[in-house]
This record gives C-alpha cells, structure tokens and sequence, in this order.
C-alpha cells in the first residue's frame, strides 16, 4: 500500500500551481467568463509545451505517455483556478480515442492534439438532460460509405472553441434495448449543417446547444464499432466523473483554506471570528468532509486508473463530492458574510461551480439509484 | 498511489477470515455482536473469555509489540486488517483498553517491572481492564479531575470518584488517573496507576444506560491502597503517559466493518421484506438511503485507511483521526435511526417478541451508538481538535 503521490505527481502539481499563479489569476477567470468565446490560445500553447495536452497520449503519437491519474492532479489545480479553457473537455475525448481509435484515426487526431492545433468537444447529451442511453436520440443514417446526422445537443462545453466533435448517434434501433445501436463518430465541426448557440449558465462554463442538421460524416470518422458506442460512452463518463470530482476538490481546497485565513483575520466582538466555536464548527466540519471526500476521489480514480471494476465506487465517489461541494461552498458563503455574496469576491466563482459541477456526468440522486443497482436493490 | 495489500497482507487477511468466521459460529444464541454486548450476560462474557483465550494463542492479542515483550512487530495496517476482519464478523476477545491503551502506556513509560508483570498477561489475554479516567465534573475536560491520590509508605492512597467505568462489573483490573499534586498547573499533578480491582476500599455501582443494560458504572475510592510501584511513567506525569494510549491505531475502522455487515444483512432483508405494499428495496426513498448509506460508509473506510496509512509513516494524526473518530460513531448513529424508520412501526419492537425483526438490533442500536459518539472523546470535542490542532484557529 502506497497512498502518497508519486514523485512524478508531485512535480506536476507544483508546477501546476505555478503555472496559474502566472498565467491564470482571477481577473483573467472573470474577463473569460465575460467573454464569448473564453479561450487564450498564448495559455493553451504553454500548456502544449509542458505536455499537458498530450499528458495521456502514448509516446508514438507526440504525447507523453503518462497515466489518467496523473491528470487527477491538473484537473485538482484546475479546479482551484476555477480554469475555462477546454482542457477538460480534450482531455474526455482523447481517453476514447485512445482507447478505442483506429490506427489511422490516432494518427490524424492524438498528434494535433499533444501540440495544442486540435480541442475537442464532448457532443453527448441532449434536451432528454441525461447521460442514460434512452437519452441520445440523435440519429446517424447510412448513405453510400457516409453518415448523415441530424439532432440537437445541448450542455455541449467548448463547441464554440472545438475543431471536432466527439459525437454520439443513433444508428439503428433496437425495441428496449435502447444501449444498442449508438455510434461514436468525429465530427469536424466546420461542416455546413452544424449550427451552434452559446448557453447562459451559473458557471459561466461556456456550454453550447448544437444543431446538427443533415450534416455529413465519413465512416472512417466511426470511433470504435458501429452500433457499440455505448459502452465507449460509459467508460468515458467515469473517467469525466472522476475528473470532475478532481476539479471540485481543488476548488474546495481552496475554499478550506482561504475560509479558515478569513475567520482568523476577521475580527468581531472584538476577536477573530475563528475563535467562535459555531465558526469553528463549520470549519472543522468542512475540512473533514473535504478531506474524506478527496481521499474517496483519489480511491476511485486509481480502481479506475488500473482498470479494476470500479462503476460502484465512482457513481459513490461523484455522489458523495458532489454533495461535499455543493454543501460547503454554501457555507464558505457563509463564513464570509456579506462580502462573499458579491460579483468582485472570488468565493462567488466557488459557489457558482459548487452548483453546476454536482449536475455533469451524473448527479447525486441518480447516482444514488445507481449504487443502489449495483448494491442489488 | 497504490490500494491494494501486500501479499503477506492478503495471506494474513485470510487467516483472520478464516479464524474469525470460525468464532462467529461459536456465538451464544443471543449473541448481538453490539459494542458493548460482552458485558450484558453471562453467555456472552464467556465467550468473550474463550475468544481471548485462542487469539493469545495466535499471539494476536499483541500483533504491533516488540517481539521483546511477546508482539509481532506488526505496522499499522496490519493492526487495521485485524481490526477490519475481526468487527465484520463481530466477534469479541479483545479487551476494550489492555491491548490498545494500557499496553502501549506501559511500553512507552512503564518501569522494566511493570513491563515484565503486567504486558504478558495483557497478551495472554488473562486479564480484563476498566478505566478510570472520567470523573462527574472532569468529562471532556478530563485534566480537570479531583481524586486524589496521596503518600503512604510504599503506597499511595486513593479517594475519589469515576464514572463512566464501562464494564468495571466483570474487570479485573483498572488503570486510572488521580491527582498527586493540588499545587501546580492542572495537568502536571496528575499521575496514571494500574491496580487489582478486588482489593479493599473500591465501591463499584451500576449506572444503566437508558435502554435498561448495564454498561457502565461508578466506581468510588475510599482509602484503596495502590503501590508505588504501580505508577505508570513518573509522578505527576500521568498526563503524558496518557498521550501514549493515542498510539494506538485510530482509524475506527473496526465501526465502519460492523456497519458494513449490517447494512449487508439490511439490504438482504429489504429485498424480501414487503412493506407499505412492495419489497421495501423496490421504493425509491429506500433506495436512495441505503444507497445514501453505502456511500458514506465506504467514504469512512477509505478515510480509515488512509489514517492507518499516515500513522504507519510515522505521523501524529490529531485531526486526521478525530476526524475518524467522529463521523464513525456518527454513522452508526445514523445508521440504527434510519433503520428503524425504515422498518416503519416493527423498528421499535424490542428484542424477545416475536414480532421482532432483526432480534430488535436496531432498537438496541440507535441507543447503544450515542454513547459511541461521546466515550472516547464527544464529537464536539473530535471536532475541537481539528480547529484547535488541524486548522490551528485561535482559541
């Protein structure tokens, strides 16, 4: 048993926090969350270069072969520099191309994706707001050797920034069996047909409703087999799970530390309010909680990491740092009192993603059903 | 990082399955497995007893000791594997306070003599210890205590009063605490004994818990001889010999394992068990709670780990396993309520009728549990220490 980070880790999460230390303070957070778009490609070129974008990426295609649990560590950092560029959403879609790709699909698409040219968007769920197979009724027709697909996608983060998509569609029907006949395909997201609209959200996170309107796509852009995307998708969502759970616990580091600073600087009744016990309460309660539900994070981020079965500690680990998250981000609030409900403090980005965060790839309650499937109920 | 046990680990895990699933099928009818079953009846007490008697036999008694004084040297998690193993198939054996508290004090400060005297027999499982450590007025401010203990010749005498003395009924023995000098701070003059209990001048009174058992007691002093000899560390310098006995392992992993089981059997019952029309498991409120449970117990077992981790790296974990501390014996609270809503009108149903689901376990549990969350440091004072110690706020 080895609970520590490697030492490889380590670095990475030193330099990490350096890194948006100087490339990504907090105006920057605000103006991208003002701003349309929210990218800086001079950031996301940087990044190429320390190998992030290529991070999981085997060697043969410019990446650097490192491991997903590596990235636990960047997504923890992102997460604490409430970071927008789509990162998150190239590093879902890399894992399956990984996993999954063709020779020549990894060929075209990993190298692009190592050197910062290519980011791709997670094109999954739709106005059904689920992440079941029930949920996608997009659909895929067969024309000659080409696909023609017409649907709409909603939360879809980083459209407006992506040269792909990763798309999921329905290419045939099955009567109840409704996670056969779903394809994964790519999707160059210039081709006429694709018409996207930014969406307003608490987190200012840059999701999109996307229109695909006859638009066409070549067979050899079919990730995987056809009609078996599903369970690409499955495994995708677990690791996009376990990322966001990282990025919620580096927020909520934040949170701990930066509530505890506040309570021993402000003073009331003439002392610091940290030396209340009801503050101290809080306090207390909240870096236990994070600090449990980062540990179960790091537990189920490794089963999956070394492809142990791991469906029921993730659904509990997302769950439960959701939950975490959602809570003590409310009470962070709190700690700061007034000056915490404002636009100009930062405790506001933490809350504002305490909501949005527990909703992506699974929120508690269906999580919930689903331990409760696995645990046979 | 890396979860998975060594393959010595796995080996020594599956001895103490196999050990402990055989003294699970030894378990007098009436058995319950609660924390505090052992001191409810005869039956129960002896098996406590033999289970003791065959794990001195393993030497398991004393698996993290110096080889020295009869141990195995075993880190911390293997100390965690034995804990994990034998809660989930609640089996007794281990005395609450001689292989985690008094051991440990006496390998840490004890004379050569007391080491010789006393660590043999705590291994050999022969002797069975109560504490005396809580006073009426010196609860979570333990330092705070008034029994004195005064120079006589070669002993000290002993006048005052404990409370809270769980299972000072069937022990032998007791390690306590009483103040050697009124004229110094309050933790310096305070010095830490061992003793017989069946010597002249102890009184020891049953304070029944509210569910009518007897766990606990009040034991009074009144000039009991201790001798000299039987001081543990220095004179006035029970305070921090007491800091020791924190040595121990601390994830209460043993708490999560035997909720772990009962939640097992709970969701077992809910799949065959038709309530307001429909198998309990088919509701979604019930679902949603069991679910709700699972979770919260695996978090609590992954934090125990990783306590057990940091302790085996050497590391004085305060806030890590107070942390520990409180929201295990806060899930078991949690745990006994929700499962006596969940059985509706049976959940109040006493143990005897045969209406009774469960032998009434849950009516016992969501009792028993509160003196979990207090014995051993209150929740509030687990959460204190995180403030005070972890997040080093001003007190």
């Amino acid at each position: 048993m080895n609970l520590d980070f490697t030492e490889t880790q380590e670095i990475l999460k030193k330099t990490a926090r350096e890194f948006m230390a100087r490339y990504y303070p907090k105006s920057l957070v605000r103006e991208l969350e003002e701003d349309a778009i929210g990218f800086r490609s001079d950031i996301w070129k940087e990044m190429a270069k320390l190998g992030w974008l290529g991070w999981i990426i085997p060697e043969e295609y410019d990446g650097v072969g490192g491991s997903f649990m590596d990235t636990v560590v960047l997504f923890e950092e992102m997460g604490r520099a409430c970071f927008l560029l789509p990162f998150f959403s190239t590093v879902i879609c890399t894992l399956p191309l990984v996993t999954a790709g063709s020779e020549e699909q990894k060929k075209e698409f990993l190298p692009g994706i190592a050197s910062g040219d290519t980011i791709f968007s997670l094109a999954l769920t739709e106005p059904s707001a689920t992440y079941d197979a029930e949920g996608i009724a997009t659909t895929a027709t067969a024309q000659g050797n080409e696909y023609i697909i017409n649907g709409a996608k909603l939360f879809i983060h980083d459209a407006q920034t992506a040269n792909y998509f990763l798309c999921a569609a329905r290419t045939k029907i099955v009567e109840g069996r409704p996670e056969d006949g779903i394809t994964l395909f790519i999707v160059d997201a210039k081709i006429p047909g694709i018409k996207i609209t930014p969406l307003q959200t608490i987190a200012d996170d840059k999701q999109c409703e996307v229109i695909f309107e006859n638009v066409k796509v070549t067979e050899k852009y079919v990730v995987g087999q056809l009609h078996q995307g599903f369970p690409i998708i499955e495994k995708l969502l677990e690791y996009a799970a376990m990322a966001k759970c990282a990025e919620m616990m580096g927020g909520a580091d934040w949170v701990v530390e930066n509530c505890t600073s506040y309570a021993v600087e402000r003073v009331q009744y003439g002392k610091p309010i940290g030396s209340y016990g009801i503050i101290q309460s809080y306090l207390a309660e909240m870096w236990a909680e994070i600090g449990i539900a980062k540990r179960f994070t790091y537990y189920a981020a490794w089963l999956l990491n070394e492809g142990l079965p791991c469906s029921k500690e993730v659904a509990m680990a997302k769950s439960w740092a959701g939950d975490v998250y959602r809570r003590w981000t409310r009470m962070g609030v709190q700690i700061f009192g007034g000056i915490g409900t404002t636009r100009e403090h930062d405790m506001g980005l933490y809350y504002r993603r305490g909501r949005q965060a527990p909703l992506l790839f699974g929120d508690s309650d269906s999580l919930r059903e689903k331990v409760a499937q696995e645990m046979g109920l | 990082m890396d979860f998975r046990l060594t393959a010595e680990q796995e080996a020594l895990k599956r001895e103490f399955e196999e050990f402990f699933a055989r003294e699970e099928s030894r378990a007098p009818k009436e058995w319950s497995g609660g924390l505090f079953a052992i001191f409810e009846s005869d039956e129960n007490w002896a098996y406590h007893r033999s289970v003791a008697e065959r794990l001195a036999e393993k030497g398991w008694l004393s698996l993290p000791w110096p080889k020295e004084y009869g141990g195995k040297e075993h880190s911390y998690i293997e100390q965690l594997i034995f804990n994990e193993v034998r809660a989930y198939h609640r089996v007794p054996g281990v005395d609450m306070w001689g292989p985690q508290i008094v051991a440990p004090s006496i390998l840490e400060h004890g004379s050569e003599e007391l080491k010789k005297k006393w660590l043999p027999r705590i291994a050999r499982g022969e002797i069975n210890w109560c504490q005396g450590w809580s006073e009426p007025n010196a609860g979570s401010d333990l330092a705070s205590l008034t029994t004195r203990a005064v120079e006589d010749g070669d002993d000290f005498v002993i006048n005052g009063q404990k409370i809270w003395t769980t299972g000072a009924h069937r022990a032998d023995h007791i390690f306590f605490l009483a103040r050697t000098d009124q004229n110094v701070p309050k933790h310096k003059g305070i010095t830490y004994f061992v003793s017989e209990v069946d010597k002249p001048g102890i009184t020891i009174r049953p304070l029944l818990y509210m569910h009518k058992k007897r766990e606990y007691n009040e034991v009074f002093f009144d000039n009991f001889r201790v001798p000299k000899k039987n001081v543990v560390g220095q004179v006035n310098q029970g305070w921090y010999v007491t800091m020791a006995g924190i040595n121990f392992e601390r994830s209460m992993i043993g708490t999560v394992a035997g909720l772990k089981r009962d939640l097992e059997e709970f969701v077992e019952f809910s799949k065959k068990t038709v309530h307001r029309g429909q198998p309990m498991a088919k509701a979604t409120l019930i679902r949603q709670k069991l679910a709700e449970l699972a979770i919260e117990l695996e978090a609590t077992k992954q934090w125990a780990y990783y306590v057990a981790w940091l302790q085996s790296k050497g590391q004085n974990v305060p806030a890590e396993s107070s942390a520990a501390k409180w929201f295990s014996s806060e899930l078991a609270v949690r745990f006994g309520n929700i499962a006596i809503e969940m059985m509706g009108l049976y959940g109040a149903l006493k143990e005897g009728s045969k209406w009774a689901r469960f032998k009434g376990k849950y009516e016992d549990m969501c009792q028993y549990t509160l003196g979990i969350t207090i014995a051993g440091g209150t929740t509030e004072t687990m959460k204190n220490i995180i403030a005070w110690m972890g997040l080093k706020l001003p007190r």
